[in-house]
């Protein structure tokens, strides 16, 4: 954990976050509510937030090559591309994710549906990068 | 805006941030990425449907789930290469990315969805 890395991050990034993460949200109720359940479900899936995040991780690493003089456009495009391919292992995750809420919901409480799905993802995703890590994958 | 829109736009919000707080913190950078794949729209939406339609319906949703995250894996892996490369900038890259997203979503609800 970097908790300094929080504080690096500037109040309107983290409201730019809140409102991407709302719009999408509402945006993707509207989409169920016009055009139904199996196109609206797409969109639970749509990434929400990962543009402003990579954008974030880039301009964070530029202006650290840039303190110490050095051109950083080539470190920030590498940390982003870092960051995407950890993004990669979530959305095989995700699939776990939605695969266990779609077989689970109608006979399972919602409660536990919902949280058994997301330790899930954190487990099938985790587990996955520490296989790569460890060139099993 | 309709009371129950806010909630979602404040539901949604908190729960994107809380997983991005979470992003932000943890290192290495390919281990934080994972987080910008979290499943944070998908819980603060599904919650919200089985509260207002039924679990039957946010079933449904989250089979269609399904494609959209493997349209995320195409989005994801797309952009990680093309960022690598340095083919063109970090925002060109995720924001364009995000057409051949929708089309590969929309070419998988039409071939096994629809």
């Amino acid at each position: 954990m970097s908790w300094s890395a929080l504080a690096d991050t500037s109040w309107y990034q983290y409201a730019l976050r809140f409102v991407l993460g709302g719009l999408v949200t509402v945006g993707t109720g509207l989409v169920a509510e016009h055009f139904g359940p199996v196109v609206g479900g797409l969109f639970l899936a749509f990434p929400a937030i990962f543009p402003a995040t990579a954008t974030l991780i880039d301009a964070r690493e530029r202006r650290k090559k840039e303190k110490q003089g050095l051109k950083g456009d080539a470190r920030g495009l590498q940390a982003a591309a870092l960051d995407a391919a950890g993004a990669v292992l979530g959305a095989i995750g995700l699939m776990c994710f939605a695969g266990f809420v779609w077989k689970a919901l109608p006979r399972v409480s919602a409660v536990m549906v919902l949280c058994g799905a997301a330790l899930l993802w954190l487990i099938v995703s985790i587990s996955l990068w520490w296989l790569r890590k460890h060139h099993w994958l | 805006m309709p009371l129950d829109l806010l909630l979602r736009f404040v539901i949604g919000g908190t729960v994107v941030s809380l997983f991005a707080i979470v992003g932000d913190a943890v290192r290495p950078k390919s281990f934080a990425g994972i987080f910008g794949a979290a499943p944070s729209v998908a819980l603060a939406t599904l919650a919200l449907t089985i509260h207002t339609d039924g679990a039957s319906y946010a079933a449904i949703e989250a089979r269609s789930m399904i494609v959209g995250a493997v349209a995320m894996l195409g989005y994801a892996w797309m952009s990680s290469r093309a960022m690598w490369q340095q083919r063109a900038s970090v925002t060109m890259v995720s924001l364009v990315g995000l057409l051949p997203w929708l089309a590969l979503a929309l070419l998988g609800w039409f071939l096994v969805l629809r």
